[in-house]
């Protein structure tokens, strides 16, 4: 049996008297890269928050690794191995790129909030940073203030922050939203060599980039997954073609 | 690219040096310029308020935190530290004097420990409220317990008390001088400290948190330990600026604690800047001269000062050090030239009107505070008799003379400013890589 990264068990969260989530079981297998589908409001960013510790399940569990997470705070949860970006670009505007990526290095390193240590003459974090800077393709951009990226820069960033701290199970949520064709591109080339040997779940709507990256994939409609399974399962699902009737063409 | 990176880092280190031996060169050489005992009493003045608005500034700038009860910190520090020094002169404890602020600094510390886990939950309006709420505590606190906080009299001590420094004969820290070089000492240590911390893991933490405190948590920071571990050390070197203060004045009223102090930091630093690390002592040099120096001429120097924040803060909101970083910029471009006639334009219209409207308001408090001593009042040094039209009519029309010239200059020097700043923004678009 393969170890699971990533597991919800029956999860349920309401936000008023509109439950959001409505008994969400999921299994990701460590290394695999897993995409969440689904129409728009049906709850794939609410299920990203729960896990990520953002929101708190009002039941079930979630385990990652294998240790239960359900009311752990964001940064319990980190530390323990899981890092999420956001949808809507979530990043340090006034430190400048170099900075927005040290800082997301600094605790995986131990540095902790070490207050007797020059940030300077600290190898391990200058060279993670560096090393990230030039994966994201940013190198160029090193000194610039990170609100003063462009919209995509800022997207590569989002992810570089993410990654940067060597969590092993991934979340992102719509990386490439709002991108052009050819940035998409670039985005999910990066997103694939980053998350070589890591477990990456994602949000994503652009189908091209979901066939192309995913190993497995799960369908979310209304707060409830509907279908979960290898991409080409998912395509000729029968209950899947019936929640996306009306843009069927390029879904399925 | 990483040797150049290894290049780029010796000059500033090299630059580093200068600008701490410039520092530290002139705060021994201060006093030779300022002789006299109210001067040097300024000096030591500027050199405390620096610490304490660069330990405010530590929270506002650094971590995102707006507080309104920043004289908690230096308040009880400064009592703790005077307690100790009246423990020293009754000889029931032996400490040096000079240690004392470490006494004011332990206090601060402490109470940045209790309060900051009270209120660093949050940041924002709601941490700006309770941080405001604590002052009032606080300084209603010090009402009720006179025992330790000694009511309307304070607590006084002898700075003397410890006898000499390291046994050298002369040395007690009676003198203004060995006063001032004590603070200076301090000041200079602290500035050093408070510098440091800002290139430390914690430092640029708190600068992630000020900018966005939930992303920090998803990095694995927990905001709120980076809030109040903030706000322990601040508070330490608050309480060093509390001891300082009391060991300066020998004495510690119940003021030390009032909101006037928290305001006037909050000031202080905004003045200066608080995006910059020297910021804070820029502003503290300037809100020193308002609050020491000013008030001994004028009656109104609250209102100056009033007037001369309102207008930073619209002008330049980024204060007096970003205001100076952005000449240096234009100067670095080579065009600052251009910017020569300018500025006497505007700067002397400035004055101008600066003038008018100053003897307007010194004849209109005059007239309104100080009529029981005659009619007659001095501005600048002229005689002006506020009972004749004449002197209002001449008041009012270089006011309003001055301030049609300014207006212009003002406008003839925005045109060259920001024609100068789209030329440096252009060359820096075009040359990134020449750009540190």
């Amino acid at each position: 049996m393969t170890s699971l990264a990533l597991q919800l068990i029956d999860v349920r969260k309401r936000f008023g008297h509109t439950e959001i989530i409505r008994g969400v079981s999921l299994a990701i297998e460590t290394g695999e890269r897993h995409a969440i589908i689904g129409p728009n409001g049906a709850g794939k960013s609410t299920l990203f928050n729960l896990a990520s510790g953002r929101f708190h399940a009002d039941s079930g569990e979630i385990l990652l690794n294998g240790t239960a997470i359900t009311r752990r705070k964001p940064f319990e949860i980190n530390r323990l191995g899981l890092a999420r970006s956001f949808q809507i670009t979530n990043i340090f505007q006034r430190l400048s790129v170099f900075e927005n990526l040290r800082c997301a290095v600094l605790w995986s390193l131990g540095h902790r909030y070490s207050f007797w240590r020059n940030l300077n003459k600290l190898a391990d974090a200058q060279a993670r940073a560096e090393e990230m800077l030039e994966r994201i393709g940013l190198k160029r951009r090193r000194n610039i203030q990170a609100g003063l990226l462009t919209y995509a820069e800022q997207r590569a960033l989002e992810i570089g922050i993410t990654i940067a701290g060597g969590a092993n199970v991934i979340l992102l949520d719509e990386p490439t939203a709002g991108m052009s064709r050819s940035e998409s591109a670039r985005a999910v080339a990066l997103i694939r060599e980053v998350t070589e040997g890591r477990t990456l779940v994602m949000v994503e709507h652009d189908m091209s980039v979901v066939f192309g990256l995913a190993d497995r994939i799960s369908v979310v409609v209304y707060g409830e997954v509907i279908a979960s399974g290898r991409p080409e399962v998912i395509r000729a699902d029968a209950k899947v073609k019936e929640a996306y009737l009306g843009q069927p063409a390029e879904a399925a | 690219m990483s040797e150049l990176g290894e290049l780029r880092f010796k000059p500033l280190n090299f630059g580093r040096w200068v600008t701490w031996g410039f520092t530290a060169i002139v705060f021994v050489a201060a006093p030779q310029f300022f002789g006299s005992g109210f001067a040097r009493a300024l000096l030591a003045q500027m050199g405390i308020m620096s610490i304490f608005a660069l330990s405010y500034n530590m929270l506002l700038g650094q971590t995102g935190l707006l507080s309104f009860g920043h004289a908690v910190y230096s308040g009880l520090g400064a009592y703790f530290a005077i307690h100790a020094l009246a423990l020293i002169g009754k000889g029931a404890l032996v400490f040096p004097v000079s240690l004392l602020p470490l006494v004011g600094g332990t206090a601060g510390l402490m109470f940045g420990v209790l309060f900051g886990y009270l209120t660093t939950k949050r940041a924002g309006t709601t941490f700006a409220m309770i941080s405001l709420g604590l002052g009032e505590m606080v300084f209603a606190a010090s009402l009720m317990f006179p025992g330790f906080f000694g009511g309307e009299a304070g607590i006084s001590g002898n700075r003397t008390a410890g006898g000499p420094f390291l046994g050298i004969a002369g040395l007690t820290f009676g003198p203004d001088i060995q006063v001032y070089y004590l603070i200076a000492a301090w000041t200079f240590a602290c500035m050093i400290a408070m510098y440091a911390l800002t290139h430390t893991p914690l430092g640029r933490i708190a600068n992630a948190v000020r900018d966005n405190p939930e992303r920090a948590e998803f990095i694995g920071y927990s905001a709120q330990r980076v809030r109040w571990i903030m706000m322990m050390l601040s508070g330490f070197f608050a309480g060093i600026s509390g001891g300082l203060s009391a060991i300066n004045l020998e004495s510690v009223g119940s003021g030390a604690l009032h909101a006037l102090v928290s305001g006037g930091v909050l000031l202080a630093a905004f003045i200066g800047g608080v995006l910059l690390f020297f910021g804070p002592i820029l502003g503290s040099v300037v809100f020193v001269f308002f609050a020491f120096a000013l008030s001994e001429y004028t009656p109104a120097w609250h209102l100056y000062l009033g007037v001369f924040f309102v207008l930073l803060v619209m002008f330049a909101p980024g204060g007096l050090s970003s205001l100076i970083l952005l000449n240096l910029r234009v100067a670095k471009s080579g065009r600052f030239r251009r910017l020569r006639d300018p500025y006497v334009g505007v700067l002397g219209t400035g004055l101008a009107l600066a003038a008018g409207i100053a003897l307007l308001i010194e004849m209109t408090y005059h007239v309104t505070l100080g009529i029981g001593t005659g009619s007659s009042v001095r501005v600048f040094g002229f005689p002006f008799d506020t009972a004749r039209s004449e002197s209002w009519v001449f008041a009012a029309a270089v006011a309003a003379a001055s301030a049609i010239a300014f207006e212009y200059m003002r406008r003839r020097f925005m045109r060259e400013w920001d024609a100068i700043a789209v030329e440096i923004e252009d060359w820096r678009r075009d040359n990134p890589e020449e750009d540190k």
